[in-house]
């Protein structure tokens, strides 16, 4: 029945060329959070050795990265995170240097994904609007999908367009934000546009394998190693993987933004 | 009236929190809120004037943490009367769904810990994962359940500086001693 109900969103989607999530100005909130409905998929991070399927319960992901001028109220609002005030052990020295001032990102930035934040502060500004990082699992879920499927790493044209957009978002300045199309749930700029935070960053270099367990110092060195990854060839979620697994909590990545998540309660 | 109540609590509050400034790099920075094994309410900076070991684990571990817990009592072993006397250990539960006040109450009880120095903390989930940030120590939830986390010693000084960290278990690490006698 499930399974009926989503191939008939999904024709109706590819009939009328219609997203199928609400519309925006419907309910603003859900345009700017939208709801990924529960399912279950094969992460390439698997659970533990032999278990492929992950399931993800319902939750909200911010329909796009937090921009400069949201964290610019936040800051305003929670003084303690102003560059000029962390506490080091929160964020390393490169924290928003990139803004105008301790308070201001300047008006050029103000649309663009806020960068140079640690998971620390990423994390407070989620927990500051009731939410929290989404968890990899939840991220992944929501990468998937293309602007018809929900699971579109089957399509050639989707993981060509992918690679083409990695391959891009190194030069220039950074995009305002909304502007990569939405995908399946109404979602935007999970590719192409900024590495982000997960919320559980410290279980990313941590193998599923508990026959490991007899070595931590092997977990501690061998870095992206220690994880056993499967799907080589959806390289850009892998080359995420890598990327999220040699940060430190309290780094301040030029490249490394975050939006938040919550929960769906049933 | 109520909210004017709430706004004097919460600048009493904020001022309590001032005045305590830690080094910029001091994990008692880190304003989490922890339960120990009487139900008591505890701050990561509960040993602040001490020398701290602190590490992860969870209570239903069943190799890996008991033999944590007898790594650190052969570090104090190693210790002289005087330095064990000052030293505090901090035991941190990864474990926020199984890891309760009883059972980390019987935990201290069957492996006779000395409640008068060490201190078993739960938590949330959210502050675990800051925790586990700011002591660098990277865990991993199971689908059994079961926790694969790297077992980290990190050695404080009295202000809740990372002073030494050791993955040594079994025995004691002779260089967490000559860090300790170093603060």
């Amino acid at each position: 029945m499930r399974h009926t109900l989503l191939s008939a969103l999904l024709l109706s989607a590819l009939c009328t060329g219609e997203p199928v999530y609400a519309a925006p100005g419907k309910d603003a909130a859900a345009a700017a959070m939208p709801t990924v409905p529960s399912g279950s998929f094969e992460s390439v991070l698997p659970p533990a050795p032999g278990v492929k399927k992950v399931t993800v319960s319902s939750y909200r992901l911010d329909r796009t990265p937090v921009t400069n001028a949201d964290f610019a109220r936040f800051v305003g609002k929670h003084p303690e995170w102003r560059r000029d005030r962390v506490a080091s052990l929160f964020a390393e020295k490169d924290y928003l240097t990139h803004w105008s001032s301790a308070t201001e990102p300047g008006a050029a930035i103000g649309r663009q994904p806020v960068v140079r934040v640690s998971w620390f502060a990423a994390s407070a500004y989620c927990e500051a609007r009731g939410a929290r990082l989404p968890t990899w699992y939840e991220w992944e879920y929501a990468a998937v999908a293309s602007g018809t499927r929900a699971d579109a790493r089957s399509d050639a044209d989707w993981q060509r367009q992918i690679l083409d957009w990695y391959s891009r978002s190194a030069r220039g300045a950074l995009p305002n934000v909304g502007s990569t199309p939405a995908n399946y749930y109404g979602i935007q700029d999970l590719h192409g546009v900024v590495w982000e935070w997960v919320y559980d960053l410290s279980s990313m270099l941590v193998s599923g394998d508990n026959r490991e367990q007899s070595d931590p110092d092997s977990l501690r060195f061998c870095g992206p190693g220690a994880l056993t990854m499967e799907q080589k060839e959806n390289y850009a979620t892998l080359m995420r993987i890598a990327m999220l697994s040699s940060m430190q909590a309290r780094y301040a990545s030029a490249t490394m933004g975050f939006r938040c998540a919550t929960e769906v309660k049933p | 009236m109520r909210v004017f109540l709430l706004a004097m609590l919460l600048t009493v509050a904020s001022l309590a929190n001032a005045d305590v400034a830690y080094p910029p790099q001091s994990i008692y920075n880190l304003n989490a809120k922890l339960i120990d094994q009487s139900g008591a309410a505890r701050s990561l900076d509960m040993h602040r004037g001490h020398p701290v070991l602190v590490t992860m684990f969870y209570g239903s571990c069943p190799l890996a943490c008991p033999l944590l817990i007898d790594t650190l009592r052969s570090f104090e072993r190693s210790l002289t009367s005087a330095e064990r006397a000052s030293v505090r250990v901090m035991l941190i539960s990864i474990d926020p769904e199984r890891d309760t006040t009883e059972s980390l109450s019987a935990l201290a009880t069957t492996r006779h810990i000395d409640v008068s120095r060490w201190t078993l903390v739960h938590t949330d989930e959210a502050t675990v994962r800051k925790i586990a940030a700011v002591l660098n120590i990277q865990y991993r939830r199971l689908s059994d359940g079961s926790y694969n986390h790297a077992s980290v010693t990190s050695l404080l000084t009295p202000q809740g500086e990372i002073a030494a960290q050791s993955s040594v278990l079994g025995k004691a690490d002779e260089r967490l001693a000559a860090s300790l006698r170093a603060l």
